[in-house]
């Protein structure tokens, strides 16, 4: 008996009682309850993980109906789980980084007036992000997929009395929502070609050819529209920056490790569909492939250390996209299982910073913490040498195999894109690196006096966090390797099939590898060159290109283009159509109509004199006349 | 079935209006329980309907039918899968609209029962009225109440917003009226006798030019009653004035009698005249739904928002009817007891609001969260539910209105689904304009968190949010054969489309549920 | 026996002197009176009638009438007085309250 069903309900019954009673509960029993919960989870996971390991059954999806969720006509969803490596891996990655992140947070939280609040919430986003990877159906995913919208919408406004906060959760709950629109018609779509949602079908449909290729590309598009706006891609990715004005364990959890992960699931979910439809499979790998380095431009200049890993967990976004585009699912995969680790690790490290700073965001205000924060240096700077791709380190694995994987598809452009992402991404993050931790101390004296290293609730989750981090890729590890290679990728082979074709020789293999360990070096060296050894060159190179600084500084002006072509124009329209229309023409013409009978009404009334004798003088007349009528 | 349960149902509202007559105006407590109590005994009342009733037959069920005033004029009332639960959500929020009257009404206490439990029983009779004429009476006995109700406990244009409403419904139902005694005529020319039971004039041929005609009248009256594009003007006026617990009987109840009057009457007493407007139809339908999004996100008034908000859901609604499949149209009848529930939440919400601060300006807010932490978590969950969120109840009405009119016609859902994103943006933006954000006044700073009597009023919706959102079973069964009967009577006009069989192999595979 | 054609001629004219009367004063009060008179000359037209084939039921109406009339007076009057003590006149150019 496989326990897999049970794993999202502990944090579910966790949050409830923090809801309902959370405001009358210690401290302490909030932290413990909300970190039992997610630590049963975790537990469940495992077991469920080692269960689907041994058996008979080994890889094969178990399958779990609860009872018929919806059904009217022919629609239907059921309240299926669904158990098999692909859910393995995110349940295992989900309850486990979502434990270490309950942890972290009773330290970093400590002082927070709504403490229980603030757990439920964490509570509830591990329930629901366990029911969107472990849901059978589509229809049962998007209430995983709404509900995670739906606790970070909370979590992002967490501190509500906060404008920016508040505004940034409702701006992430719509833009999220305008992907869901496009994921719900791509459910319906699927399901009004099929007849059905759950995966099985899914899988059956396509493998019987049952979905014309022009349909699936089309629903295969709509459903990518879906997770454009989970994960943060272009167009959709402009909420995720602002996201960073919840508090930082949340950046860690739900924008980097798992939420926005969550699209990139979605899309290897249904690999077998993007196989299908090569023009959607495209969408997936260009998109990605703009996203990754669009993104990453922008955190090359970007000064809050949030923002900076924000544009970064997007551009990693776009990595796994490369991937799944590419074919490559277990790739993309792969990728999202490194960059959980490293990059909540990065967010819980940047958050133990600002704990010490007293909340201090601007990097320009930082420089020299190294020998301050002896426990969180280090394990940033491991969780940095992930991300920015130096060997034997986790990241390297994932993005080597993504690169590879799209070189071997063909896709020279879009590799090429990558490997330039990849210089980018080691910059900025060496970067960041250096101008917090190395240098010259830019300290405000006030902060100084606070500067403090994090307690131990929040650094051993970032130690036990490093250390995945660096052995984490060695589940993935390249051809080259020889017969160890890829286990993850056997792994996941019951739901992802490998992709065909492409496969490298292994001298081609080594070049692959040496230009990735060069697009990292290369990154980290331009990096040490600008802020370490000479820190006048970025100010230098700023003035030269005035022009360049300026875009990549104000995000490309998107978000001002949004609200100047999109939102301003709507709501001005619509304040107007309200005035001209509904009020003056609608609203006017209900209104004129009365106004009409009335004014019918005075002039008829002019006829009453008030005179009883003029009303006599009527009945006189009428009676004459009827008489006359009656006799002659 | 020997006790006449709908009958008790029905007139038991009024008998404690009757009995409220008797009672010294000055005692507030004695005549909110009198009230109370009448208004949860019907409640109780109309639970054996749940669960007596028979999800397996199309017909009407706990039918008692007795002669009226002869020729056809009858007492003939009973309720199926389509009303069952119209009926059961009208006496499920009417003690809770009473209960939030509690602080709001002080003046007139005794003449405003009156009227509420005379609301209520013209409510129930609309939805289980099987004969016109009984239909007309109690629709009209819907009516007069509820414009009293706004034009002597409502705000400052209150008599305005009356006058307006009454205008409008009369202009549609009289109309109505017409049309009704012209197919009593065209019955008995047929048959040579009186009738005005609805099984009867249902199987009358009509000629199709008459068809037209008395579509247009019955479909005029309900169209104005939805309210459906471009008849809604009267609703926020009517919404903005009238006290809560009119607000909230007036978008729960109300407006659904339009959508039900749709499904019970227009549609299967003239459905080639149906077939040839249902484009018409379906275009106002989905004007409707963007359109009272876009205005609701520049009301500056929350009642009026939410007004427009009903705007836009009854679009769906109607949309989803208009599918006339299967998915479709029980969709819109399960989001028509959804709407019921998170548009009265939403009106009981603001009125808490109201009661605090006398204001309903969205501006006059800001930071409310801060001081009632509780209230935002009720309001949030009634937003919730309303912009459909999946887990609460209006996911499940909106998804399968969506998918009845995807599967209908693909441009109506592409358009229709725009709800989605807007309904977010206009209710999280109000949201985050009254709740968030710094304490914006002293006034706000004042107010108080909920107490226990709002507490007790709020809890029950939700929990019956819940329910629908994680077992519409329960509630979806009943109405299979009832909505089955409609789809296959209006069928041959409508869209017909084919599921390729493939649905069968799924079941299987999820039934097995095996390791 | 004086013929039946004199007492309807004198109930005509009656009748007409009581249409004259109520054209030509301009107060309630006497404006009534002629109603009144009006009221008197059909009852002798009615009793003039009673001669000829309508005996009984003309005396029937006659009582009828009486009634009405005696009500009519009474309310009449009261409704009058009233006028007269809230708007201290009782000439009919005064009350147009109906005036359109």
């Amino acid at each position: 008996m496989n326990p897999f069903w049970l794993i999202p309900f502990p944090p579910a019954v966790g949050a409830f009682v923090l809801i309902v009673a959370g405001r009358k509960l210690s401290r302490k029993a909030v932290a413990w309850l909300a970190c039992l919960a997610a630590a049963a989870s975790f537990v469940l996971a495992v077991i469920s993980f080692q269960s689907l390991l041994g058996g008979a059954s080994a890889g094969r999806p178990i399958l779990r109906t609860l009872f018929t969720w919806i059904q009217a006509g022919e629609f239907r969803a059921d309240l299926a789980f669904r158990f098999d490596p692909l859910s393995a891996v995110m349940v295992l990655v989900v309850t486990g980084v979502g434990l270490l992140i309950h942890v972290y947070s009773t330290g970093y939280m400590s002082r927070d007036r709504s403490f229980a609040r603030f757990f439920a919430f964490l509570n509830l986003f591990t329930f629901a992000m366990l029911i969107l990877v472990l849901a059978d159906n589509l229809v049962l995913m998007f209430v995983g997929w709404e509900g995670v919208g739906l606790c970070s919408y909370l979590l992002i406004g967490f501190w509500f009395e906060k404008p920016a906060a508040a505004a940034a959760g409702q701006k992430a709950f719509i833009v999220n929502r305008i992907g869901d629109a496009g994921f719900l018609l791509g459910i319906l779509f699927l399901f009004l070609t099929i007849g059905g949602v759950s995966f099985g079908a899914i899988n059956e449909a396509v493998a019987g050819g049952i979905i014309a290729p022009a349909t699936a590309t089309l629903i295969a598009v709509l459903l990518f529209v879906g997770a454009a706006g989970k994960s943060a891609q272009i167009p959709l990715y402009v909420w995720l920056p602002d996201a960073m004005e919840g508090p930082t364990p949340v950046s860690a959890l739900i924008h980097a490790a798992t939420m926005v992960t969550a699209g990139v699931y979605m899309v290897a979910r249904l690999n077998p569909l993007y196989a299908a439809s090569p023009a959607a499979s495209e969408v997936v790998a260009v998109v990605g492939a703009l996203t990754a380095v669009f993104a990453a431009t922008i955190a090359l200049v970007q000064n809050d250390i949030k923002r900076v890993l924000a544009y970064s967990t997007i551009s990693q976004l776009g990595y796994m996209f490369i991937g799944c585009g590419v074919g490559a699912y277990a790739a993309g995969v792969f990728h999202l299982y490194t960059h959980a680790f490293f990059k909540s690790l990065l967010f819980l490290a940047a958050g133990s910073v600002m704990h010490a700073l007293s909340g201090e965001l601007d990097m320009r205000k930082m420089g020299g913490l190294r020998k301050h924060l002896p426990r969180t240096y280090p394990t940033f700077l491991i969780g940095a040498v992930a991300i920015a791709g130096v060997p034997f380190l986790s990241g390297f694995f994932s993005k080597d195999a993504v690169l590879t994987a799209a070189f071997a598809q063909g896709r020279y452009f879009i590799w090429a894109l990558g490997l330039g992402g990849a210089v980018l991404t080691a910059f900025y993050m060496f970067r960041l690196v250096f101008l917090t931790f190395h240098g010259q101390e830019r300290l405000e004296p006030e902060v100084k006096r606070h500067l403090h290293e994090s307690p131990g609730a929040m650094t051993v989750p970032l130690v036990i966090l490093a250390f995945f981090s660096v052995f984490a890729g060695y589940v993935g590890l390249p051809p080259v390797v020889g017969k160890h290679a890829h286990l993850f990728d056997r792994f996941l082979e019951p739901v992802i099939k490998p992709a065909e074709g492409g496969h490298l020789g292994l001298g081609t293999e080594w070049v692959l590898i040496a230009a990735s360990v060069a697009a990292a070096l290369l990154g980290i060296g331009a990096a040490y060159a600008f802020f370490l050894r000479d820190p006048r060159i970025p100010r230098r190179l700023g003035e030269k290109f005035p022009g360049l600084y300026r875009l990549l500084l104000n995000k490309y002006y998107v978000d001002e283009a949004y609200d100047a072509a999109i939102v301003k124009p709507l709501v001005q329209g619509s304040a107007r159509v309200y005035d001209k229309f509904d009020l003056a023409v609608i609203d006017g013409a209900v209104n004129g109509s009365a106004r009409a009978a009335g004014l019918l009404g005075r002039l008829l009334s002019l006829i009453q004199s008030g005179l009883i004798k003029d009303y006599a003088l009527a009945v006189l007349f009428g009676m004459a006349i009827f008489l006359g009528v009656l006799f002659f | 079935m020997s006790i006449p349960i709908l009958s008790l149902v029905a007139f038991l509202p009024l008998a404690g209006a009757a009995l409220l007559l008797f009672l010294p105006r000055e005692n507030k407590v004695l005549l909110y329980g009198i009230a109370l109590a009448f208004t949860i005994a019907v409640f109780l009342f109309s639970l054996p309907l749940h669960f007596a009733f028979d999800g397996g037959t199309a017909d009407p069920q706990f039918v008692e039918r007795a002669n009226w005033l002869g020729l056809g004029i009858e007492y003939h009332v009973g309720v199926d899968g389509i009303s069952l639960y119209l009926v059961l959500m009208t006496t499920f929020l009417m003690p809770l609209a009473l209960l939030a009257s509690w602080s709001h009404i002080r003046d007139r206490i005794k003449e405003y029962l009156f009227f509420m439990l005379l609301l209520e029983t013209g409510m129930i009779g609309v939805f289980i009225a099987l004969n016109l004429f009984l239909f007309y009476v109690f629709w009209e006995a819907a009516l007069i109440p509820m414009v009293f109700l706004i034009g002597m406990w409502g705000g400052r244009r209150r008599v305005y917003a009356s006058t307006k409403f009454v205008l409008f419904t009369m202009a549609g139902s009289l109309l109505m009226l017409v049309a009704m005694f012209v197919l009593y005529a065209a019955f008995f020319k047929e048959t040579g006798t009186h009738s005005f039971a609805l099984a009867d004039l249902l199987n009358l041929s009509l000629a199709p030019k008459l068809q037209t005609w008395l579509f247009l009248a019955f479909g005029l009256a309900f169209a104005v009653k939805v309210p459906m594009f471009p008849f809604h003007t009267w609703l926020p006026d009517a919404h903005v004035e009238a006290p809560t617990a009119g607000s909230v009987i007036l978008a729960a109840v109300l407006l659904k009698m339009g959508a039900y009057g749709f499904l019970r009457f227009a549609f299967p007493l003239f459905p080639e005249a149906a077939a040839k407007f249902l484009p018409v139809l379906a275009v106002l339908a989905v004007i409707g739904i963007i359109y009272g999004g876009f205005m609701a996100l520049v009301q500056k008034d929350v009642k009026s928002l939410v007004a427009y908000s009903s705007v836009s859901h009854m679009g769906l609604i109607m949309l989803a009817l208009f599918a006339g499949n299967t998915a479709g149209v029980q969709g819109a009848v399960i989001h028509m007891v959804n709407h019921g529930l998170s548009t009265g939440m939403l009106f009981l919400c603001v009125g808490i609001l109201y009661e605090r601060a006398h204001t309903r300006l969205i501006k006059d807010f800001g930071g409310v969260s801060g001081r009632m932490p509780v209230f935002a978590a009720f309001f949030l969950v009634a937003v919730l539910s309303s912009l459909g969120l999946p887990g609460l109840n209006g996911f499940v009405g909106e998804i399968l209105c969506l998918y009845g009119a995807f599967a209908a016609d693909k441009l109506w859902a592409v358009l229709a689904v725009t709800t989605v994103i807007l309904a977010a943006a206009y209710l999280l933006g109000m949201f985050r304009r009254v709740m968030h954000g710094p304490i914006a006044n002293d006034h706000i700073r004042a107010f108080r968190d909920l107490n226990g009597r709002e507490i007790a009023l709020l809890v029950p919706i939700v929990v019956l949010m819940f329910w629908i959102g994680l077992h519409p079973s329960t509630f979806l069964r009943k109405m299979d054969a009832s909505v089955a009967q409609y789809v296959s009577r209006i069928k041959g006009r409508e869209r017909v489309f084919v599921v390729k069989p493939l649905a069968a192999p799924v079941a299987v595979e999820a039934g097995r549920a095996t390791e | 026996m004086i013929p039946a054609g004199w007492f309807l001629s004198l109930g005509l004219l009656l009748f007409v002197l009581g249409i004259i009367a109520f054209f030509v004063k301009r107060d309630l009060l006497t404006q009534f009176l002629s109603i009144e008179v009006m009221l008197g000359a059909g009852n002798l037209a009615f009793l003039a009638l009673a001669r000829g084939p309508a005996k009984v039921e003309a005396q029937v109406i006659v009582f009828f009438v009486m009634t009405v009339a005696a009500a009519e007076a009474a309310v009449g009057m009261a409704i009058i007085l009233l006028v007269h003590r809230r708007r201290r006149s009782i000439k009919t150019e005064d009350l147009r309250t109906l005036k359109g």
